[in-house]
């Protein structure tokens, strides 16, 4: 396959980006998009030129740290995450736009990298269990029924990888801040801290300088991992209540 | 944790971007339900002017004796007028908030949301300066040449007689259809009532909903241009 690729490059933080148009050539359709990537890079460093630069860790698609916004389209026109996307699904000849997420609260350090340590303090404000839980427990100790074992694996599918911020119109964190918030609420071990966890992480969230919900639905739509739109009605239902409650 | 004291209630749900949105559900419900009734009064003019007028007049003793002469009105319009200021203010700052969220734009444009998604904030500032007009017009008569207090009868066909009144009237109240069909439907969401198996339940309604409103509504200067009603 032949490609034409316009990738945003930004030296750093501080300068202006533009989109640098390149040819690939020699690509196979089996190849991960991250792979094809790869071989742009070893032609730029071939040519002395400065390499592309973008997040990626295992490219197995669990991790969370590859992005990239193709075509307008978070992770592309699948839904996966970039690394697990196929070369297959573009057609030979294409003009691929490449640009890295786009929101205020992920600020780009080079290339298609943004920071996205915002994430960081949201789970930071509470996305997790203050006791020490020790070793893994007998799975049996603490009974959690069936469909709540389910709805809280749905949420914990979540990567953090971003997606839903970079889809979102309004540049909002609501889906992943909602998948932590009922991921853990429906558990025993995260039901004491239920109400807490929701006001700190919500306001963490606002503070980052994310924005609200206008319920487009564009969050889930590119999230790889299948966080519901409803996940953001639960955690709304979860906020009212604790805001109520006052703690 | 940050433990110690939390504020509680209202200033939690003011101070957050969550709790806005519960704000504009709660006051977009009030003013849709009294829609819904203002709709229904509207569709007495094809009963003639007897019973149209009759009905303006019973708005200002309902309750009576219990209520004084248009303290029921007055109560309404104090209603409406907190749930106006309370979306607008919410709507205004949280838009603040999301324009500011997605300062850089993608270099490379999908067409995302519905149509009705994506016109909430222009259909809003639409129907914010429709109900101005509309106050000025039908309530108080100050841009309506001729407006005579009393006879709202006279005064409807008078301003659907008009080319100006027509279009002002039926494009905002289009723009009211597109509002309360994503904007009934999202207060379901904001009030976390909303889940897979309600879904379909919900859409049909905030389908119906505005269908309903906006074809009652459009339907008296329909009336009007096509001399059913005069």
């Amino acid at each position: 396959m032949r490609l034409t690729l316009r990738v945003w490059r930004q030296k750093n933080a501080g300068t202006e980006g533009a989109m640098s148009p390149y040819e690939v050539d020699g690509i196979s359709p089996d190849m991960s998009f991250l792979e094809m990537l790869d071989v742009l890079n070893e032609q730029l460093i071939l040519s002395g030129e400065e390499p592309v630069a973008f997040d990626h860790d295992c490219r197995e698609g669990i991790c969370g740290a590859c992005s990239l916004v193709i075509n307008g389209e978070a992770h592309g026109p699948e839904r996966t995450t970039t690394c697990q996307l196929r070369m297959r699904s573009f057609q030979d000849g294409d003009t691929l736009d490449i640009e890295p997420w786009r929101a205020s609260a992920f600020p780009v350090i080079k290339d298609l990298v943004v920071d996205r340590s915002a994430f960081d303090r949201i789970i930071q404000a509470g996305g997790y269990i203050t006791a020490p839980t020790g070793s893994a427990p007998e799975a049996h100790a603490t009974p959690v029924p069936k469909p709540d074992a389910d709805f809280a694996f749905e949420h914990a599918e979540c990567i953090g990888c971003g997606a839903c911020v970079a889809a979102c119109p309004n540049g909002a964190a609501m889906l992943f801040t909602s998948a932590k918030v009922n991921h853990l609420g429906v558990l025993p071990q995260g039901a004491p801290e239920r109400a807490s966890r929701v006001l700190d992480m919500v306001s963490q969230m606002d503070e980052e300088g994310f924005g609200g919900c206008t319920l487009t639905g564009e969050c889930a739509t590119a999230c790889p991992k299948g966080i519901p739109l409803f996940s953001i009605t639960k955690m709304n239902r979860e906020f009212v209540q604790a805001a109520r409650k006052g703690r | 944790m940050r433990g110690g004291g939390r504020a509680t209630g209202g200033r939690t749900l003011w101070d957050s971007s969550v709790g806005k949105k519960t704000v504009m559900a709660v006051s977009g419900l009030v003013m849709l339900l009294y829609l819904v009734v203002h709709m229904i009064g509207n569709l007495k003019i094809f009963f003639g002017p007897g019973e149209f007028d009759h009905y303006a007049h019973w708005l200002r003793v309902v309750g009576e004796p219990f209520m004084h002469y248009e303290w029921t009105l007055w109560l309404v319009r104090v209603v409406l007028l907190v749930a106006v200021v309370a979306h607008a203010t919410s709507a205004y700052q949280l838009s603040r908030r999301d324009i500011k969220a997605r300062p850089t734009k993608y270099v490379h444009k999908k067409r995302r949301a519905s149509y009705a998604t994506r016109t909430m904030r222009w259909g809003g500032i639409i129907l914010g300066l429709f109900l101005v007009w509309h106050l000025l017009d039908l309530t108080t008569g100050t841009v309506h040449p001729g407006f005579r207090p009393g006879h709202p009868y006279r005064n409807v066909v008078d301003t659907f007689s008009t080319w100006y009144g027509n279009v002002l009237y039926i494009v905002a109240m289009l723009a009211l259809g597109l509002h309360v069909r994503h904007g009934f439907w999202s207060a379901a969401q904001s009030l976390g009532v909303g889940s897979r198996t309600r879904d379909r339940f919900l859409k049909t309604t905030a389908n119906v909903l505005a269908l309903v409103l906006t074809v009652g509504f459009v339907s008296v200067p329909v009336a009007v241009m096509t001399q059913v009603v005069s």
